[in-house]
């Protein structure tokens, strides 16, 4: 009787500490979604304040409207969200393509060059690459590619080096087993097919987790695209425009506005985020660490 | 350092054995960075026996040729189109023909200004009609060095097809000889959608990495030794020319001079590591701890959580962190708050003092972090056995201990390689640092150096600040590039050493 009784008082001394344990885990939880979802509550009340333009210490605007949003429109927001816009379509495409090759082949094919090949892209990502940055720049510029017409050139340079970036996608591919590869062999079909009928619809994940990245690539973008449109607001991306609402002489006239941009520039890019997370939690898991 | 057997180490007291591990893992230090410069010695040694055969395999199909081996040396494809192979035999041919039209038009040109890099700079004449000086422009080293490095890339390019077509034409004459087929034009293009079919795959994407990161990489490595900057940009101003190792005295203070850049740099490069390691730290530790209090049974909500941390993924990070920056400004968001509730009475320097801004970007860089480090260690967490966990249970292990027992051990070894991948990545984290601090508050101290630069600034902002400066000191810029590969390089060799074992990748197929 009283080693049962022992043992339950243990159990309810273990019941307690893990309703304590969790009742801390769950105060840590709630601290960090606060800390973690308030700048973005900030913005977004900061984009419908109309009494001031400038900084302020407070959060809830004393006045509502939508001025913000409409003054966007006299500016050059539009051209630089449409510039955006045309470069994260063609970019999610094209750079997929590539890096679906590259990976697929590094994944698949033994060939003599296959591990120089890896190791020489391993060496030529630990130069910074901003370094290209300048002579890419005169290039373009010899070829008409920058300035107001900088979408074309950066195009070119995201998807030209994309290849590089074949990790995670090749670390899935490793996942999926090279049995199938040889069972279609035997049945007759070439590697071509084999990557159409077999691999591709095995992959959908990583399909979509590699277009995902690839067109919010161009939105994040700051250091080429400052570099290529060089002060030149018609080939500005949104992230080179705003921030140009941000310096010192601009602040003071522009600081609801860029909210209000930046709301705008957030929204339909989280949303797309948020229907496919699933594919990018799996492509996160599956390719990255593995590399 | 003293070393133990197995059967003594275990013998130790806790506090010994990690002593023991810590020395051990400093003493492994110098045999890993030897080992580093050992594959790398035996690369170079390989390829040079590599050549050595090559050599003695072309005198020895010329030898023992046919005629239309011989004439191959000369005419390219000669002997593959006597052969049959037509196809083979065109492209080397045109191959040939365009090289050879290419040197004789303007490769030549380019490689003989190599070496000067242009003879003539700008010059002005006096337009008496105008009544003005005009200035003429001639050559241009900007122009000289990209195609001087064009024309090295497509004489190498032309002199492996060459030994491409030496070697078809031995094979081709073995096979002969033996009496088999050889494989017809259209056999050489079914293949390229079947057992060569990764030459199809791959010449799109690494024609893209050659042309925009290789070339741009060695030109930029070749610029380091110019003095290529504002002053001297190749054309309009000046021509630039050739200076050695000046530009890395600079930096590194081989040679003394009025323009010495060794103190600023050995400052940011120190704030770069210390930047990098905490940034990484930081984020793998508290991004674990997130991903288990998220993961422990009973909580719910899992996927709310989940979600609302991903958000900083999901909205394009030049948002969140300009938006950021402005909340800690002197007359942002935060100081407003906490004057408004009383608790300071002054604004907090969280951008204007040097340590203040320095902790609040890592505390920042955080904030960005944890989600991706929650969303990855989850996917690991939830692989480890779970009967690990309960015969240390039973073992009567308290949850510490099986963290440290269990769970690191675990990650550690999984997430090895992406630590280091992630340390590099931190050391070139441009936008958090730009876009959050823009790299002040600035240095006065430094700031005679190129760029002005400030206490937050990495290697590659700063290398970012000289290429758009006033003076824009490419070659500066360079030079730090170069620095930054090294540094990284470094880290590589060494971490890749001390790893207990570098993983098959053949193991997961």
């Amino acid at each position: 009787m009283s080693t049962n009784n022992a043992s339950m008082k243990k159990h309810m001394g273990l019941k307690a500490s893990r309703v304590v344990s969790n009742t801390v885990i769950y105060v840590i939880l709630i601290a960090m979604s606060v800390i973690w979802l308030i700048p973005f509550v900030c913005i977004v009340l900061q984009s419908f304040r109309v009494e001031n333009t400038w900084q302020v210490g407070y959060i809830l605007p004393k006045q509502w409207g939508w001025d913000n949003y409409a003054a966007l429109l006299k500016t050059d927001f539009k051209v630089w969200y449409l510039n955006t816009f045309i470069m994260a379509l063609v970019v999610s495409v094209l750079q997929t393509m590539i890096v679906l090759c590259m990976s697929y082949t590094l994944s698949r094919f033994r060939f003599k060059l296959r591990q120089p090949l890896m190791k020489l892209m391993l060496v030529l990502g630990m130069f910074p690459g901003m370094l290209t940055m300048i002579i890419l720049y005169r290039v373009l510029k010899d070829l008409g590619m920058t300035q107001a017409n900088a979408v074309p050139g950066l195009i070119l340079v995201y998807i030209a080096s994309s290849g590089m970036g074949y990790y995670v996608s090749k670390g899935f591919f490793d996942t999926i087993s090279k049995s199938l590869d040889e069972a279609a062999r035997v049945d007759g079909a070439t590697r071509l097919q084999i990557l159409f009928k077999i691999i591709l619809p095995l992959s959908k994940p990583i399909v979509i987790y590699t277009i995902l990245t690839a067109f919010m690539g161009p939105w994040g973008d700051f250091v080429f695209a400052r570099y290529i449109s060089f002060g030149t607001s018609a080939g500005m991306n949104v992230a080179v425009g705003l921030n140009g609402w941000l310096s010192l002489d601009q602040i003071d006239q522009r600081y609801t506005m860029f909210c209000a941009g930046g709301v705008i520039v957030a929204i339909p890019v989280a949303v797309l985020f948020m229907c496919l997370q699933k594919y990018y939690v799996e492509g996160v898991t599956g390719g990255a660490v593995k590399g | 350092m003293q070393t133990y057997s197995d059967l003594e180490y275990l013998k130790l007291s806790k506090w010994n054995k990690f002593l023991y591990k810590i020395a051990s893992f400093f003493v492994s230090i110098p045999v890993a960075i030897k080992n580093g410069f050992l594959t790398i010695g035996r690369f170079f040694k390989n390829a040079a026996i590599d050549v050595k055969e090559e050599f003695r395999d072309i005198g020895s199909t010329f030898k023992n040729g046919d005629v239309n081996t011989r004439i191959s040396f000369f005419v390219m494809g000669y002997g593959s189109i006597r052969r049959g192979q037509v196809l083979r035999g065109i492209m080397f041919l045109l191959m040939e023909l365009v090289f050879i039209f290419y040197m004789v038009v303007s490769g030549g040109y380019w490689l003989s200004m190599l070496p000067s890099l242009g003879k003539t700079g700008p010059t002005t004449s006096y337009d008496a009609i105008l009544d003005t000086y005009v200035p003429t422009y001639n050559d241009n080293s900007f122009k000289i060095l990209l195609y001087g490095v064009l024309t090295l890339f497509f004489i190498i390019a032309f002199l492996y097809t060459w030994r491409l077509n030496v070697k078809q034409n031995k094979i081709a004459q073995e096979y002969l000889a033996k009496g088999k087929k050889l494989k017809s034009g259209k056999d050489d293009i079914r293949s390229l959608v079947d057992e060569q079919f990764y030459k199809t795959l791959l010449a799109l994407p690494l024609t893209g990495i050659l042309i925009f990161t290789v070339m741009p990489i060695v030109f930029m490595i070749l610029v380091a030794f110019t003095n290529y900057d504002g002053a001297h940009d190749g054309y309009i101003n000046n021509l630039f020319t050739w200076v050695g190792t000046t530009n890395f005295g600079q930096l590194l203070n081989w040679t003394s001079g009025s323009q010495n850049y060794s103190a600023t740099f050995g400052e940011v490069l120190t704030w770069t590591l210390i930047w990098a390691f905490f940034a990484t730290f930081t984020n793998y530790f508290l991004g674990m701890f997130v991903a288990m209090m998220i993961n422990k049974k009973g909580i719910k909500f899992k996927k709310v959580w989940r979600t609302i941390l991903v958000l900083t993924i999901a909205i394009p990070q030049f948002i969140s962190l300009l938006y950021v920056s402005k909340m800690f400004a002197k007359n942002g968001i935060l100081n407003g708050l906490l004057m408004d509730l009383g608790w300071i009475t002054k604004a907090l320097p969280f951008w204007e003092d040097p340590t203040w801004a320095r902790i609040t970007v890592i505390i920042i860089n955080i904030w960005i972090g944890i989600p991706y480090l929650m969303l990855i260690t989850t996917g690991i967490l939830m692989n480890i056995p779970a009967d690990l966990y309960e015969s240390a249970r039973i073992d009567g292990a308290n949850p510490w201990q099986q963290y440290t027992k269990i769970t690191l051990p675990y990650m550690l070894f999984i997430t090895g390689p992406y630590l280091l991948t992630s340390f590099i990545g931190n050391m070139n984290n441009f936008n958090v640092i730009y876009l959050l601090t823009g790299g002040g508050p600035t240095n006065s101290a430094a700031s005679t150096a190129a760029g002005s630069v400030g206490y937050t600034d990495l290697l590659v902002t700063w290398l970012f600040k000289i290429t758009t400066g006033a003076e824009a000191q490419y070659y500066l810029a360079s030079v730090v590039g170069i620095m930054v590969f090294v540094v990284a390089a470094v880290i590589s060799l060494v971490v890749y050493g001390i790893m207990p074992s570098t993983k098959n990748e053949e193991d997961y197929q």
